[in-house]
């Protein structure tokens, strides 16, 4: 990295010094915010070198909620780390499994029937609604708009009711597997959703109300975190923080993967690039994820019947029913629980992940365990800015570019 | 009983009713900003203790007092506990000089019902009131810890640069009704043409929002903030040492509320009912401060916080400027146009509809 602007040295910047005579500024103060405090959305751990109110340094520390999922994906093997993947964004579990899926897919060569693919983008999109309202909700109780954290999770907490219906989780659902879902949306679940698609987009203009023209979340947003399409690539950052900054880039347009290309759908992007911009773009995008979950309704309404998961006895558990009467599909069983195997060779599949790009990096040697797993988590790349867009800023704007960068220290540390 | 003595004893009887009054109220306060907001988030708020939660403060309270009261390790031992005090005094303090009702008469004995009555009231007000910031600022700092002397530090600015505005607009009130006696002020406000509200609305804006600001209250709570400072000046305080910094924010938002009614509601004085007997009198103050309780509660759990730097702005560029313009052009219309002035009782027969 050349540019002087985004050097950035751990405990430390590069101005001169100040000197700790000098009656105005004296020495800078160290403040320790977290591993347990309440703007760092978990266990982030921030070390702020503070001249009277204005941030000298921040040094992210991050790593307090690492649990090795990677390395737990390649002793576990192929199947088995679908539940761990609930827990990497455990606020939009199906996106992460779907992510997951869609790699170890591509590995295997194989091809989800029309109805899987429709339900995991029912799925997926429930999923960012439901991490954009995490977003909402957390990032204004942290600017001091404590109801509408309540709005929020108010509207989240029916796609729980969804979700618990659906799978009987509502949260950590793993109903994902390689080759489609584990079961199929029924009557009752298409109904919940589709009240709550009727119901939510006047919520979330009751929300925009309270806040979009509101002067004081405007100022508070306007400004503060400003960051460049240049900068975005420079920092790997990717989603609606990228969005925000005006490159309307997005996986299910640039890459369509589960049949996105088939959606209409419109991409939002902001203008100037702070946390403004970004609030917007994440407003706009539930409200897109809407339509979208409707024309994925509709398409479900005409297909009812039809398969959910791929047939194919290498990959996929038999039903139940026919475990228990069939020989063959014993031995399948048996096969896929205890010794499933992906082709030999390398993948890589990301998924526009309500962070950003979420994508996952597989090596399959061709036994039951992969090589290597790699997670790309976009969180990770959101909290690397925050050093260079909280520097010289006031403190208080700290929680507004975390609220504004938005991730989840499960996905960051894994 | 000798007159003296009478005098002594009824004003004893005045001091622990209102004392008493005071502390319930700002008991039933924090069980209403909990109901409140419950009831603006879809909750349902505390409602295990008594009736509909009736008796949550005394819960509150009992435990506060049962929990341990720890002194951290490098604060200041004797500023520590001396804090709290200094936050819930100043508001107590000025409940004394508001004229709650009108004259009351019980067993044959008449009284103002206000603890007392000085003509210097205004002025007493706000010079006991200047010094709640003491407790804010001496808790933070005897905390030892890095986000009290903040919380604290932001206060103490906060409330400082705001007291200018609160100061400036009560003395446009002031130059309109000549006296500094608050409950002249109330008697001049008989009728609804009366409220200052009426001659200075600008003045009662900048009152209303320098009163938060003065109360440390959202959106204005940068002492508390708690995304950034965690708790601010009270991070390191437990127990009854806390309980007293709740109680004094809010015995400071009644005494605002009060204030507000007293100088631009017409305080006690009941509308279209000059001659009303003093329990409605009462009742009607309690009314009208319930009312700006209310704003207080709904404006927090409603709009976001502002960040202090414009706060500051907001002070010191905005308010400041339009409170001396106001004070100014109050002035001269007092002064140099008094057939002006003499108009005014016609306008407000023209608000009465000519009574």
């Amino acid at each position: 990295m050349t540019s002087h602007v985004f050097e950035y040295t751990r405990g430390g910047n590069n101005e001169p010094v100040p000197d700790s005579d000098d009656p105005v500024h004296g020495k800078p103060m160290l403040v320790n915010m977290g591993p347990q405090h309440p703007a760092t959305h978990g266990v982030l751990r921030l070390v702020v070198e503070l001249d009277g109110e204005t941030m000298h340094s921040i040094d992210p520390d991050v790593g307090y909620l690492h649990r090795g999922k990677e390395k737990t994906c390649e002793s576990l093997g192929w199947h088995k780390f679908f539940p761990h993947t609930d827990r990497l964004d455990y606020v939009q579990p199906l996106m992460n499994n779907c992510g997951y899926a869609l790699a170890c897919e591509k590995l295997a060569g194989i091809t989800v029937p029309q109805r899987g693919q429709d339900v995991r983008v029912l799925l997926m999109e429930l999923s960012r609604v439901m991490a954009h309202l995490i977003y909402i909700g957390t990032t204004s109780i942290d600017l001091g708009a404590v109801t509408i954290f309540f709005y929020a999770f108010r509207m989240r907490e029916e796609i729980y009711t969804i979700l618990d219906a659906y799978s009987g989780h509502r949260m950590n659902n793993t109903y994902v597997r390689i080759g489609g879902v584990y079961a199929d949306v029924d009557d009752t679940v298409e109904a919940l959703i589709e009240k709550f698609l009727a119901e939510t987009p006047a919520r979330i203009d009751e929300i925009e109300k309270l806040l979009s023209a509101n002067r004081i979340w405007y100022d508070r947003n306007r400004g503060v975190g400003v960051l460049s399409v240049a900068d975005c690539k420079r920092w790997s950052l990717s989603g609606p923080n990228m969005r925000g900054s005006g490159l309307a880039f997005d996986l299910r347009k640039a890459q369509p993967y589960s049949g996105y290309e088939t959606y209409d759908f419109d991409i939002p992007v902001g203008t100037v690039g702070d946390a403004y911009d970004r609030y917007l773009v994440r407003m706009e995008e539930m409200r897109q994820s809407i339509r979208i979950c409707r024309q994925a309704i509709e398409r479900l309404k005409k297909t009812k019947g039809e398969d959910v998961l791929v047939e194919d006895r290498r990959y996929v558990l038999p039903p139940k029913g026919a475990v228990m009467s069939s020989m063959e599909e014993l031995i399948a069983q048996f096969k896929i629980v205890s010794d499933l195997r992906l082709p030999k060779g390398e993948a890589y599949h990301a998924v526009e992940s309500s962070k950003g790009e979420l994508g996952f990096y597989l090596v399959s040697d061709g036994t039951s365990r992969p090589v290597r797993c790699h997670i790309r988590a976009p969180g990770l790349m959101n909290v690397q800015a925050i050093p260079v867009l909280a520097k010289g800023r006031l403190l208080s704007d700290m929680v507004a570019i975390i609220g504004g960068l938005d991730f989840v220290m499960g996905e960051v540390d894994r | 009983m000798s007159p003296q003595v009478l005098e002594i004893v009824v004003w004893v009887i005045k001091v622990h009713v209102i004392f008493v009054a005071m502390t319930a109220v700002a008991a039933l306060t924090t069980l209403a900003e909990r109901k409140v907001s419950a009831w603006m988030q879809y909750r349902h708020g505390p409602n295990r203790v008594g009736p509909q939660g009736i008796l949550q403060p005394l819960a509150d309270g009992v435990k506060f007092i049962f929990k341990e009261s720890l002194v951290p390790d490098g604060a200041n031992k004797w500023m520590f506990r001396i804090a709290p005090a200094l936050a819930a005094m100043p508001a107590m303090l000025t409940v004394a000089v508001i004229p709650f009702g009108p004259d009351v008469t019980l067993f044959g004995v008449t009284t103002p019902f206000s603890i007392t009555d000085l003509d210097v009231g205004v002025m007493y007000i706000l010079a006991i009131g200047g010094l709640s910031v003491y407790g804010v600022i001496v808790g933070g700092w005897a905390s030892n810890s890095k986000y009290s002397l903040l919380g604290s530090l932001r206060a103490s600015a906060q409330m400082v640069s705001y007291e200018l505005s609160l100061i400036l607009a009560i003395l446009a009130v002031v130059a309109v009704s000549g006296t500094l006696d608050l409950r002249e002020v109330v008697m001049q406000q008989k009728t609804l043409g009366q409220w200052n509200i009426f001659y200075q609305p600008v003045a009662f804006v900048l009152f209303l929002i320098a009163a938060f600001a003065e109360t440390n209250r959202h959106p204005f709570d940068f002492a508390e903030c708690e995304p950034e400072l965690v708790s601010g000046f009270h991070t390191e305080y437990s127990a009854m040492r806390f309980a007293l910094f709740a109680l004094g924010e809010y015995c400071a938002m009644i005494v605002m509320s009060s204030l507000a009614v007293t100088l631009w509601f017409g305080g006690f004085s009941v509308p279209f009912m000059p001659e009303a007997h003093w329990a409605i009198g009462i009742a009607a103050f309690c009314a009208k401060v319930t009312f700006f309780l209310f704003l207080f509660l709904w404006v927090r759990w409603t709009l976001p916080r502002f960040r202090f730097d414009q706060l500051m702005n907001l002070g010191w560029k905005v308010m400041l400027p339009i409170a001396l313009v106001n004070l100014f052009l109050t002035g001269a219309v007092i002064s140099y146009a008094p057939q002006l002035k003499a108009l005014w009782p016609q306008v407000a027969a023209v608000w009465n509809g000519g009574r």
